[in-house]
């Protein structure tokens, strides 16, 4: 039973998160004691890796300055890239190993690095011993690098030959990579960016894309300025929506309804392109017939847009010579998270928009790495290269880099939830993580505590103490982003290169070379003989090398000279590929796009007369993931320093609430109280908080454990709940 | 492009450029107010701001800059000379030495930019990074900004790719403001009427203030 050593808020005084708000030296030291190096990298949060140069002086990071040459951003940051260098010279930093210590007044004790490993690797050891090597499971991150996720694949499979391993993706966009793959054969985004502004009439679905991906905003503008129309889909009017030219208020949970009733309306006056479908598509059919059913009206009960928006939604779309849709979380994090996502491409699919300049559909990816994260085996069911870990072509051609037997190489493991709750009912006894957070981001959080204080053996590779880390045997301070070179890959499917800015303060190490320590404590070194992260690149280029995401042709110096390559890439010749299925040609065997029949069910937590309201969370434009670093920044903190609920003057009415009230939101799981924020913004059947925060106001503490079946997504933008205004809190303005 | 150049000299690289708000763009996330906080003339102070204007009924939000009046009314009302406007048309914080903080410049400004510094006792303001233009380099909020609500680029290049139009004309009443950095406007605006009395048929009241 691994409870925190000692009480939790001792733990928080010791470890933070503290606000920081000054450079190293304060404000002004920069004037006396100037930077002496610009270093051009990229910011270490969300998936739109804008290129950022960091000023760095004594192997401190002391500020940054924009990289206006970097072709994605030229220059532009949000404000977490603003602040980022922030987290570099940390006063909660972890500098050295830490073991669990109930004597201790902090909780843990520094312990040296050989002690750490090897007591790590011992408790990993015996739990296999006693219980079976798929008894430990490991957790990665997607805001690693590449290089690392790599490596962590490699790790779990080859040095713990456990087959579970799965990272925070799993909560990202896997519900889009699913439904790419089935239509088109490929998890990625198909078009760059730069297509965005060429269109003519673009769907936005759920995407806070101003709050969540900034950067894309000025795309989005930039297509606006070339009289390009604009559909946003959303339950709350989010900053895009203001300019936006038809806004489609969906009720959360029923975006699979609206864009059947659009197909509906493509089939019923035959705005589909029926050339194309005949040469490019299978399947076509059986999408038109399941869509037969969903006439406006019908959609427009479910979803509570009105039908004339919904019938001007699709003509817009199908008659517009070049149609985009962009969609991210609000789509995905749903237990019908992929059939959402099938439903909004095969609109695309059916109106000929894929594979064209300016015409296609894009996923926004959320996390730092999220696309190259996922594509080298971090995945529970993938080998690097996005290959399948069932297909024995791929075993075999793995297992030769590798150096082992294929039969070596585990079978698919548990996604992301499934290990939580594979832990909780006592399956997996011993867990291994790394970047991050479910405490704070998986979905019923209260079962994650409980899992968590189960585990026989957790440790934890970080470089802050996390709210999860608490439950820590071992804790091995890590590296930030800033501090080891690799690679990463952006939403659009470019590969970038992340510089070492500095090195690793105190005693902490390199994230790589403890992956590769650990290897060697278990016994299995001979396999992670790497002493830098370009030998782990070098060798990822081969594993990866004839799968899809091919990175075969790419180095480091390549991406400096080209400011990124996309991938695939199969030669050192090849340019990359900036735009996939060029001539419509998709990346199944047979060159076509496969149409996919999707049917609307309710989402797994109900509405009901005791839970009547929908809730829906998300996220801030200060805060990223579980902010682990952006609550440690102060800049950011004082920008939205607690959650709020957002209610609609209706609803809150209604409920005797007004703004900055004390709410408390309950759920079938549990009730959280926060401030309310009234705003016109939001439906009225639904309120919504993000859910960046830990303890007694965690928005995940109300959300539920239903996956969708494919993507094994949590469904965190919909579960049921009902309000009140909170007798014991009083409201101050 | 119609609007009023009011810078004199040549050759200074922020004549070629232009500096444009468009709240039309903005979604308020404050990268702008954060980026200034970290020019280097003024480590620490953002001296610039973001209005929510009214969040319980929309997400529209305007960032704010110093505005750079042709005539700043800054300058003209600061009983000790302080505040300077540069050949080039960027009007300065006021400067230490002479500033004497009475916050005249604070009340009289029409945008509402300048802020007195307590603890320094100094006025300071947006001087769209002067350390930067001047060298030719862009103003570090105008840099970030991730949907170009703030822009600094050339002047002849704004027409080609926005659809509003800049305007740099305010009309508070029968006070004419022109300034350097102009507001992004629907096409047909020609001027900013801030006054209600700017749409108002009042025929006799320049002879009844006279008399």
């Amino acid at each position: 039973m691994a409870r925190p050593p000692i009480d939790e808020s001792l733990l928080i005084e010791r470890f933070g998160p503290h606000p920081k708000y000054e450079p190293p030296g304060g404000w002004q030291s920069e004037a006396q004691n100037p930077a002496q190096s610009l270093v051009k990298t990229h910011c270490c949060f969300c998936g739109q890796q804008c290129g950022i140069q960091l000023k760095v002086r004594d192997n401190q990071v002391i500020g940054f300055e924009p990289w206006e040459e970097f072709p994605f951003n030229r220059g532009m940051l949000c404000p977490k890239g603003v602040k980022r260098y922030m987290q570099s010279t940390h006063p909660d930093r972890l500098l050295s190993p830490l073991t669990r210590d109930e004597r201790d007044d902090s909780g843990f004790r520094t312990a040296n690095w050989d002690e750490a490993l090897a007591f790590s690797a011992g408790r990993l050891r015996e739990i296999q011993t006693r219980y079976g090597k798929d008894a430990v499971a490991v957790y990665g991150g997607a805001s690693l690098t590449t290089e690392k996720s790599y490596l962590l694949g490699k790790f779990a499979r080859v040095a713990l030959g456990t087959r579970h391993i799965d990272y925070n993706g799993r909560l990202c966009m896997v519900s889009a990579g699913t439904a790419y793959k089935l239509v088109f054969g490929v998890d990625r985004s198909p078009n760059p960016w730069s297509d965005i502004p060429l269109a003519d009439v673009m769907i936005i679905a759920g995407s806070n894309t101003a709050e969540c991906s900034p950067i894309t905003t000025d795309y989005v503008w930039r297509f606006k300025d070339r009289g390009g129309k604009l559909i946003v889909v959303d339950p709350r009017m989010t900053p895009i929506t203001r300019n936006a030219d038809l806004y489609l208020p969906v009720r959360p949970g029923t975006d699979l309804a609206l864009f059947l009733a659009m197909m509906h309306v493509i089939v019923r006056d035959g705005l589909e392109n029926r050339a194309f479908i005949k040469e490019h598509t299978v399947g076509f059919d059986a999408v038109a017939e399941s869509a037969k059913a969903w006439d406006p009206l019908r959609a427009g009960r479910i979803t509570g847009v009105p039908p004339d928006a919904i019938e001007k939604a699709a003509q817009w779309f199908a008659t517009a010579p070049r149609g985009f849709a962009l969609h991210a979380r609000g789509l995905e994090h749903h237990s019908k998270g992929v059939e959402n996502v099938l439903s909004l491409i095969n609109l695309c699919v059916a109106t000929g928009n894929i594979g064209r300049e300016g015409a296609g559909c894009v996923m926004i990816t959320g996390q730092g790495n999220g696309q190259g994260g996922r594509e080298h085996g971090q995945k529970c069911d993938q080998l690097p290269g996005q290959r399948s870990i069932n297909d024995p072509e791929a075993r075999k051609h793995v297992a030769r880099v590798w150096g082992i037997e294929p039969d070596e190489i585990p079978q698919a493991g548990y996604p992301a939830v499934e290990i939580i709750e594979a832990i909780h009912r006592g399956e997996i006894k011993g867990l291994l993580s790394i970047c991050f957070n479910p405490l704070v981001s998986l979905p019923d959080a209260n079962f994650t505590r409980e899992a968590l204080e189960k585990l026989e053996f957790f440790g934890v590779i970080d470089f802050f103490m996390s709210e999860t880390a608490h439950y820590a045997d071992v804790i091995l301070a890590g590296s930030l982003h800033e501090e080891e070179e690799g690679v990463s890959c952006n939403v659009e499917g470019r590969v970038i290169h992340i510089e070492q800015a500095v090195t690793p303060p105190g005693d902490a190490r390199l994230d790589s070379q403890i992956i590769c320590d650990l290897a060697r404590h278990l016994g299995r070194g001979q396999y992670f003989n790497f002493r830098e992260p370009r030998e782990i690149f070098d060798e990822l280029r081969e594993a990866s090398r004839g799968g899809h995401a091919d990175y075969y042709g790419i180095t480091y110096e390549k991406i400096d000279r080209q400011m990124g390559v996309f991938w695939p890439c199969p030669s050192e010749e090849h340019p990359g590929t900036p735009r996939l299925f060029e001539g419509a040609r998709t990346f199944h065997p047979d060159g076509k796009a496969h149409f996919q029949v999707t049917e609307y069910r309710e989402s797994g937590d109900p509405i009901s007369e005791q839970y009547p309201i929908y809730l829906t969370t998300g996220r801030v434009i200060s805060q990223y993931l579980s902010g682990t670093q952006t609550r440690r920044i102060g800049a950011l903190v004082d920008q939205y320093p607690e959650p709020r609920v957002e209610i609609h003057p209706r609803l809150a009415t209604e409920h005797g609430i007004a703004d900055n009230d004390w709410v408390t939101v309950t759920t079938r799981r549990s009730a959280i109280t926060v401030q309310a924020m009234v705003v016109r913004t939001i439906r009225p059947d639904t309120v919504f908080i993000p859910y960046h925060w830990a303890g007694s106001r965690s928005a995940n503490l109300l959300t539920h454990r239903t996956v969708d079946p494919r993507s094994h997504i949590p469904e965190y933008k919909v579960s049921a709940c009902n309000i009140r205004r909170s007798q014991q809190l009083r409201a101050h303005p | 492009m119609q609007y009023t150049q009011i810078a004199t000299v040549t050759g200074s690289p922020i004549t070629r450029y232009g500096f444009f708000i468009d709240p039309s763009r903005c979604i308020g996330c404050e990268s702008c107010v954060n980026a200034c906080a970290e020019c280097e003339t003024h480590r620490g102070y953002s001296l610039i701001h973001v209005d929510f204007i009214d969040r319980q009924n929309t997400t529209a939000t305007v960032p704010m800059v110093c505005m750079h009046c042709n005539r700043p009314t800054c300058a003209e009302v600061c009983p000790a000379d302080a505040i300077k406007k540069t050949d080039d048309g960027v009007v300065q914080s006021a400067l230490k030495p002479r500033c004497i903080a009475c916050s005249n410049c604070v009340l009289a400004c029409p945008f509402g930019i300048p802020k007195m510094k307590s603890e320094l006792e100094q006025m300071m303001k947006c001087d769209m990074c002067y350390d930067r233009t001047s060298a030719g380099k862009r103003p570090m909020c105008a840099t970030v900004c991730p949907s170009q609500a703030l822009a600094y680029v050339p002047l002849d290049e704004i027409g080609k790719t926005r659809r509003e139009k800049p305007v740099n004309t305010f009309l508070f009443g029968n006070e004419k403001v022109t300034t350097k950095v102009f507001m992004m406007v629907p096409e047909g605006v020609d001027a900013i009427n801030v006054d209600i009395t700017d749409f108002m048929w009042e025929p006799n009241y320049e002879e009844s203030r006279t008399r």
